[in-house]
């Protein structure tokens, strides 16, 4: 990838001190988004896909919080912005999407006015031009006489259309990446596809990159340059999209690759693989898949392998490290 | 919508007739009027007379009919302790105890709910924390009590405030305001904050809970994400949204308010209905006190009715039958 790096996410690890000690939700996890890229993020429930993206959002809700690593955004660091600084990037530089539609809006305001609210606090624009643009957002979104629709409150539009609504309020200041956190599990099946297709397009239109969590290996597969496979809290393996899925390196992610379904049929959560991942406060020493892994090994049990090289990807496993053992 | 206004007016009728009957029990079936109004050596033909004018010994819904229509002109007969006409006894208290309300109210509201919201936004700060013991003892102390403290305080260490009465009075018509006189403001101040303190606190717990779950909301995340200014975030976003709540209670305790003005005026001797009830208590003066629970049915029932009036003009949820344009 010769494109220059748009988000950089440096070894990035999320805590939530506890009483009963530190939960780490995010462990050293580093990736890169380019610019226009879609950059896939799977893995199973409580893998810390939601905290990653909600912490390049800079949302975390206390008591989380980022414990290390940083967040750049065009080479300039994010992370550790005061609030005020944050929230100009927010919406203009980073948009975000997340998967309730039905939740998403307030129902106190027509999706206009919270369009215009959005537009003007990031574009320099008066009012008339605002809600210009705000009737231009809802017709690219493929609302229907978008220029009345304007006036109507979010409990009026379906799920879908409140999606759609909702990528309209995301695209609303031109943001160079959009992190969407399973924007189509919520929705029913027969118009998640649409929906992605959707997001898909603009994006491309806009020259906007894409950090899309899912947990569907189909949508993966046909929307995703490359892709991130999570395991409690880590990286497992990333790489190029057709790599990862026809050669995958981690013994994890050849478990998801089992089944691809085919885009837009409900798909079951991604379990295939015996057993469950651990739980945050009892993470294995070692690797983490190891009491699950199929081809586990003596130093799996001991030592934490980190991301390395396998082929045009990287993946965090023993199987593919080239030096010897330390033990 | 209309339908809505239509079947809460119905209701509000059928209330207001039960409330209209358990007053009128109160007439006829404690003591006998009749009794209440001759002497000892009336004559008994004169006494028949009197019983058939009054009408005593018809059919009880006839006269149940009879009294709503007379209490619907205004008609609640006379009191037996200064044989007044009641309507005009409670006419002339009323403006002292609805200016006593509303201030009262006011206050409670306009405190209560910016101190809900710090306490909401910021529920760990010391401030917050120390609004919510004082907010306690708010609550767990009589009314009685803090009048008697205000009084003792302002009135008699201090003497800036004046400890009872209305004082001056401008009359507009049948209202009588003491919102205009320097003195009358003055006299105001101690039962309003009085009458007000413990819905102050009821709010400010209100706002603050309310606060903080609506806070915690995906469409608040969303705003946030959005890059709203905080302002924008808490006042225009998640205040709206506790709205809702707080007209409801607010509506309810208005009537509340109302209700409990008796006490506070009686520690404060201010000249409204509340003070007459406790009087006509003492005397039992039947005609007084059923009128002034007609007259607190009347309020709450209104007061319901505007809260549900006001409840479409925040949600627009409610506005619209929930008409949705296809998503396939
Ligand atoms: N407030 C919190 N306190 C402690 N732990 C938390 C808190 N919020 C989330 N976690 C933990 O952080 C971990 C990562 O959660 P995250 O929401 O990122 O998972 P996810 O990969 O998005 O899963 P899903 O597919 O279910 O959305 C989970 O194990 C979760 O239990
Ligand atoms: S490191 Fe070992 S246990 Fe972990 S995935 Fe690789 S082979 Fe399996
Ligand atoms: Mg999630």
């Amino acid at each position: 990838m010769t494109s220059p790096k748009l988000l950089e996410v440096k070894n990035l690890r999320v805590e939530f001190p506890t009483r009963r000690g530190t939960l780490v939700a995010v462990d050293d996890v580093s990736l890169e988004i380019a610019a226009g890229e879609v950059l896939g993020v799977v893995g199973e429930s409580g893998a810390g896909k939601s905290m990653t993206g909600t912490a390049i959002i800079g949302l975390l809700e206390p008591p989380g919080r980022i414990a290390s690593g940083e967040i750049r955004l065009e080479g300039r660091r994010i992370d550790n912005l005061p609030y005020h600084e944050m929230r100009k990037i927010r919406g203009r530089q980073i948009g975000a999407i997340f998967q309730d539609p039905l939740t998403s809006l307030n129902p106190l305001y027509k999706v206009g006015d919270q369009l215009v609210e959005t537009i003007l606090t990031h574009l320099p624009m008066t009012h008339a031009q605002a809600r210009d643009r705000a009737v231009k957002l809802l017709e690219d979104v493929g609302i229907p006489s978008a220029a009345e629709r304007i006036n109507s409150y979010p409990h009026q539009f379906s799920g879908g259309m409140r999606q759609r609504v909702v990528i309209a309020l995301a695209l609303a200041a031109e943001p160079k990446l959009i992190v969407a956190d399973e924007p189509t599990t919520a929705l029913d099946v027969s118009i998640q596809a649409q929906i992605i297709q959707l997001l898909k397009k603009l994006c491309r239109e806009h020259g906007t990159a894409v950090m899309l969590v899912t947990h569907d290996m189909g949508v993966i597969a046909e929307t995703a340059d490359r892709v991130a496979v999570m395991y409690a809290g880590r990286i497992a393996e990333i790489g190029p999209v057709q790599e990862v899925i026809k050669r995958p390196h981690h013994p994890y992610t050849m478990g998801l690759m089992g089944a691809i379904p085919t885009m837009g049929h409900k798909t079951e959560r991604l379990t295939q693989i015996d057993g469950s991942m651990p739980r945050l406060n009892a993470i294995p020493r070692g690797c983490a898949f190891n009491p699950r892994c199929p081809k586990v090994f003596d130093r799996c049990r001991v030592e934490r392998p980190d991301l390395m090289p396998a082929g045009q990807s990287h993946a965090s496993c023993w199987l593919v490290a080239k030096e010897p053992a330390h033990v | 919508m209309i339908a809505f206004i239509v079947r809460r007016l119905v209701q509000a009728a059928l209330v207001m007739l039960a409330v209209a009957f358990v007053s009128f029990a109160m007439f006829n079936f404690i003591g006998d009027p009749v009794a209440n109004i001759v002497g000892q050596d009336t004559p008994a033909d004169q006494i028949v007379e009197l019983r058939k004018a009054l009408g005593v010994d018809d059919p009880m819904p006839v006269r149940f009919g009879r009294f709503v229509v007379n209490a619907m002109q205004g008609k609640f007969g006379l009191s037996y302790r200064t044989t007044e006409p009641v309507g005009r006894m409670i006419a002339d208290r009323l403006p002292a105890t609805l200016e006593l309300s509303l201030v009262a109210a006011i206050f409670a509201l306009a405190a209560g709910i910016p101190m809900g919201v710090f306490a909401g936004l910021y529920p760990n700060s010391w401030l917050s924390r120390m609004m919510m013991t004082v907010s306690l003892i708010g609550i767990s102390l009589p009314t009685f009590l803090i009048g008697i403290l205000l009084i003792y305080i302002f009135a008699v260490i201090l003497g800036i405030l004046p400890s009872f009465g209305r004082g001056e009075t401008i009359k507009f018509g049948f209202w009588s305001t003491g919102l205009l006189t320097v003195s009358g403001l003055k006299a105001i101040i101690l039962p309003a904050i009085t009458l007000g303190l413990f819905q102050l606190t009821l709010i400010m717990r209100l706002v603050r809970s309310e606060m903080m779950e609506v806070l915690r909301t995906d469409y608040i995340k969303f705003a946030r994400a959005r890059g709203l200014s905080n302002r924008a975030v808490h006042f225009g976003h998640a205040l709206k949204n506790t709205l809702v709540p707080v007209i409801t209670i607010t509506g309810l305790q208005l009537g509340a308010i109302i209700a409990f003005a008796i006490i506070t005026e009686t520690v404060f001797s201010w000249p409204g209905v509340g003070l007459l009830f406790l009087q006509s208590v003492v005397y039992a003066d039947i005609p007084v006190m059923s009128t002034y629970l007609v007259m607190i049915g009347f309020v709450f029932v209104v007061i319901n009715l505007i809260v549900d009036m006001l409840y479409f003009v925040v949600d627009p949820r409610l506005r619209t039958q929930g008409r949705t344009s296809g998503g396939k």
